[in-house]
């Protein structure tokens, strides 16, 4: 059978395109790997984030912060579609910071960037008894945060379930276990799996999280992601005790506290370790002092996706035409982006989005 | 809640005063905390924070945490806990606390 | 207990490291505390544990009672808790002695106060000294004999024993015994015991199905279909049982391989003849390996001290040979009796494979139909429907959702247990506060997102 698009790799990249190509009459097949699989889209931290993204990148910061505007909108239909919740928070979120020293730096990065985005860059700085207002258990050691008022924070499991149950309600067909080895374009694309099973289709989007890695080459994409290790701590369910998330700790709308996340470059490595456990609940103690108290419940590591400069790669591939590689790190923030803004990218129409700073000629050597 | 004591103890030994959620107990000093709050007629230990359901000890053993309860201030499994002296035990205070609709 | 001693004797230092206060383990809890007016109704076998926690005492093994360990990392750190404060050691080499879980049994109703296993209603009897006055076991198993036989004597028999394994289960199972001698001792220790129920006429019903506990805030009845009809008996508690599988907690989040066995209807960890599983230098004895009872885990884990002495030259392997083979012998012997005891008292089908409304993760209360939901939005594995509706999320980790979910997950999506795997176990494997975690810390710099 073949389908107009086939997306490889089901994660929340695979899954908002395959949606928003969906919603436009498209028939997709989303190819998706095993329980075994590294899945950035189940060991993220669920921020729905504008501020300190494209501090030298203005285009970045932008499609960041178009991709928040639309989130509200993008997820309650996705949840109208399902009767599904995807809890989600915009109420600003917080920068927090032990010194004057960091502070200022950071606000002189900030400034810059407002100027560059024509002032649209919501952002306050709130001292810390201003802080303390918001936040009634801030602990002394923070002198103060950023409050930036196009921060959110969502449920990016629920996020996950809805979409991946709105993508077959659609039509979109969803094969699980199918890791891609091979993709050939004689005519059409020839899609080939590991089980010995093929697809083809019309195009093919690869957004298979850092499996593109090793298919990306195969098809004419440099592919330069590689993997950085994130481990996150979550506490038991507790009265509410933060009100605006942070990249410290956010209150989940479960009840539990999310603390994170520690940045190694370990390879694939995805364990938890103790002085990274240790070092986390150090600083979110610091944060929070009340936390001291609480139980640890779970823990896990999870596998960022990243470019050599953080930045997202769409690119269309010049050996293959019709092949597009989709990969970013924050793809909770961009989800929306990739769902509502994306597909007119890669149907090449006139309302496409500019994304030509993601390309990946960009690291070219000159 | 009604206190129908379900359970019997077999011996007795010196007690120790606790309270639980407020009201004063009396439980065998250095006796399993779950156990002796069982013997004395607590028949729920906690909520679950999901749907309120109550619950009481499941397992015994350290494996189930259906018997949580906060112990001066900290949450804990009481049958993983001996009694003693001035406990100040309560149930936990969890809370599935939802995040406004925007 | 066993594996130390023999160790220390080799010349090995050994630490034990076990959460609970006192010596003895499930098995043996708190043998050396049991008051003398309680010993005849725990029975011989339960005070036979004294030896070992006495040899405990003279062999100057380092023994940390109440120390809880939450994590074991590379080159074996081995994190743990005790009385408020985090700790680490360092060790060359880990037996994993720790033991057996009760299988899952979820039932309707099997969430409600009141439901315990049988395994807490002897811990509470063993260690307190606590018994329920009007109760009902459910389920089937040894276990769940040897309870009401100690429940009998204690003064305060059940009010009826609801038992699920059929005739034909203990016809197969008498196949089994052959000639194993010990398998027939084990029998008629069971007929000795059941003797003592009927004795005190407890009513059985056996080859009961459809059974769901009744009650709103607390268990008041069970209902089940016994010859065909319904029954309803009234009572306060109720203890469940259908058999133990191995505590896989410490194990899977050494990402040791593990295998189903199909007799014992769980997952084992895979290991060698001395009991060294696939991360070399982590040993495992006892339940933890497979079930096979408190003596044959003594064997085991002396066999592993062997292997260990001989790794650490310590012993020769002629000399490891030689003392391993009565050891092997004795664990022959007792391990004989399995096949009849897994043919006897299988577990309760209905329980292993859930209806759509009962609740089968506890802590997050998901239901089996849940579950089988997932597997429509094509989940093959547990951590797929963890990530989706949160069953093995909560507190404890998933020790009483785990088999279950893979059990739906296998049957919805026509898959082996094997292919369809396992929860992912991390740390901390029991609870440890952040204040716990922060004290053990030289700051590093991370950011969230
Ligand atoms: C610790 C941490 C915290 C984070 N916090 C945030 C945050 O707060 N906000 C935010 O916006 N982002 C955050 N992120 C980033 C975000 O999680 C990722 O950008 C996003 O999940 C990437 O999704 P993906 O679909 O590209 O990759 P994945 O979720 O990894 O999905 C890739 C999928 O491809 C499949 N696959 C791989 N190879 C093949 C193959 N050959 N054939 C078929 N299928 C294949 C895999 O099975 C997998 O399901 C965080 C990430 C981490 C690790
Ligand atoms: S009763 Fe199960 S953990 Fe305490």
């Amino acid at each position: 059978m073949e389908t107009d698009y086939v997306i490889i790799g089901g994660g929340v990249v695979g899954l908002s395109v395959a949606w928003g190509l969906l919603r436009r009459g498209l028939t997709v097949t989303v190819l998706d790997g095993d329980d075994g699989s590294f899945r950035a889209s189940r060991g993220n931290f669920g921020l729905v984030w504008v501020q300190s993204k494209g501090m030298n990148e203005p285009r970045y910061a932008r499609w960041s912060q178009q991709s928040a505007a639309i989130w509200a909108d993008f997820a309650d239909e996705v949840a109208d579609n399902t009767g599904k919740t995807i809890p989600l928070e915009q109420n600003g979120g917080l920068d927090l910071h032990f010194s004057e020293e960091t502070l200022h730096a950071t606000l002189e990065k900030y400034e810059k960037l407002k100027t560059q985005l024509d002032g649209d860059y919501p952002y306050e700085v709130l001292g810390h008894n201003a802080l303390r207002k918001s936040e009634p258990h801030i602990g002394p050691k923070v002198v103060g945060a950023i409050l930036h008022h196009q921060d959110g924070h969502a449920n990016p499991l629920k996020l996950l379930v809805a979409l991946a149950a709105d993508v077959r309600r659609l039509g979109g067909r969803v094969l699980t276990g199918k890791i891609v080895t091979a993709v050939t374009k004689p005519d059409t694309f020839h899609i080939s799996c590991a089980d010995g099973t093929f697809f083809s289709s019309n195009k093919v989007v690869l957004s298979a999280g850092l499996g593109a890695a090793q298919l990306g080459p195969k098809m004419g994409f440099k592919t330069p992601v590689r993997p950085q290790r994130g481990q996150v701590l979550i506490t038991e369910k507790l009265p509410k005790l933060i009100n605006r998330p942070s990249l410290i700790a956010r209150q989940v709308d479960e009840g539990g506290i999310q603390i994170g996340a520690t940045n190694e470059e370990v390879g694939l490595d995805d364990r938890v370790t103790q002085p990274g456990l240790s070092g986390l609940a150090a600083e979110a103690i610091a944060a929070y002092p009340a936390l001291a108290r609480a139980q640890l419940v779970r823990s896990w590591g999870a596998l960022r996706i990243l470019s050599p400069d953080g930045l997202p790669i769409y690119q269309e591939s010049a050996e293959l035409p019709g092949a597009f590689l989709v990969t970013c790190h924050s793809g909770i923030t961009l989800a929306a982006a990739h769902a509502r803004l994306l597909p007119d990218w890669l149907e090449g129409n006139d309302a496409a989005p500019n994304l030509e700073v993601f390309s990946e000629t960009r690291f070219d050597v000159s | 809640m009604k206190h129908v004591l379900t359970f019997l103890e077999l011996e007795s030994g010196p007690r120790v005063d606790v309270t639980w959620d407020g009201t004063a107990l009396s439980l065998p000093e250095g006796s399993n905390l779950a156990a002796a709050m069982l013997a004395a007629g607590v028949g729920v230990f906690r909520h679950t924070p999901v749907s309120k359901a109550p619950r009481s000890p499941f397992c015994m053993m350290g494996t189930c945490f259906d018997c949580l309860v906060e112990i001066d201030g900290v949450t804990r499994q009481a049958c993983m806990v001996e009694v003693t002296e001035g406990m100040v035990i309560s149930q936990p205070q969890e809370l599935g606390g939802q995040v406004n609709e925007m | 207990m066993a594996a130390a001693a023999e160790a220390s004797e080799l010349g090995l230092s050994v630490t034990i490291i076990d959460e609970q206060p006192r010596a003895g383990g499930q098995i043996y809890r708190d043998v050396d505390k049991v008051s003398p007016s309680r010993a005849p109704i725990l029975g011989t076998d339960y005070t036979d544990g004294k030896r070992l926690t006495e040899s405990l005492r003279q062999s100057g093994i380092e023994y940390l009672p109440g120390a809880v360990v939450w994590a074991i990392e590379d080159q074996f750190r081995i994190m743990y808790t005790c009385e408020g404060r985090g700790a680490q050691i360092q060790a060359d080499r880990i037996l994993l002695a720790t033991g057996a879980l009760e299988r899952p049994m979820p039932i309707p109703g099997w969430t409600l106060p009141g439901v315990m296993t049988a395994g807490a209603g002897q811990i509470l009897l063993k260690q307190s000294g606590v018994v329920a006055k009007k109760s009902v076991l459910v389920g089937s198993g040894p276990l769940l004999y040897l309870i009401a036989a100690q429940m009998v004597r204690a003064g305060t028999p059940p009010v009826a024993m609801i038992e699920t394994q059929t005739r034909s289960d203990l016809g197969r199972a008498l196949w089994h015994v052959g000639g194993a001698l010990r398998g027939w001792r084990y029998i008629m220790k069971g007929l000795k015991m059941l003797a003592e129920i009927t004795l005190a006429r407890v009513p059985r019903y056996s080859g009961a199905s459809d059974i769901a506990i009744e009650g709103d805030d607390a268990a008041k009845a069970v209902t089940f279909i016994y010859k065909g009809r319904e029954r309803r008996i009234d009572c306060d508690i109720v203890f469940l049982h259908h058999g133990v599988v191995p505590n896989p907690q410490a194990s899977r989040s050494l990402r040791i391989s593990h295998n189903w066995n199909a007799a014992q209807q769980s997952f084992v960890p895979k290991l060698d003849e001395w009991g060294q599983s696939d991360v070399a230098g982590v040993f495992i004895a006892g339940d933890g390996a497979g079930i096979g009872g408190a003596k044959a885990a003594e064997q085991a884990g002396r066999l592993a001290v062997l292997k260990i002495a001989e790794d650490s030259a310590l012993l020769s392997t002629q000399d490891r040979d030689l003392k391993a083979a009565p050891l092997r012998r004795e664990l022959g012997r007792e391990l004989a009796a399995r096949p009849f005891l897994d043919t006897a008292y299988p577990p309760y089908i209905a329980a292993l494979t859930p209806d759509d409304n009962t609740t089968i993760c506890r802590c997050e209360e998901v239901t089996a139909g849940e579950i089988r939901g997932y597997a429509k939005l094509g989940c093959l594995g547990p951590n797929q429907t963890k990530a989706f509706g949160r069953a093995g999320m909560g507190p404890c980790q998933g020790r009483y959702c785990g088999l279950t979910v893979t059990a739906l997950l296998a049957d919805a999506n026509r898959q082996s247990p094997d292919e369809t795997g396992y929860y992912r176990i991390r740390a901390p494997l029991k609870p440890v506060t952040l204040g716990e975690l922060a004290a053990m810390d030289d700051m590093v710099q991370n950011s969230a997102e």
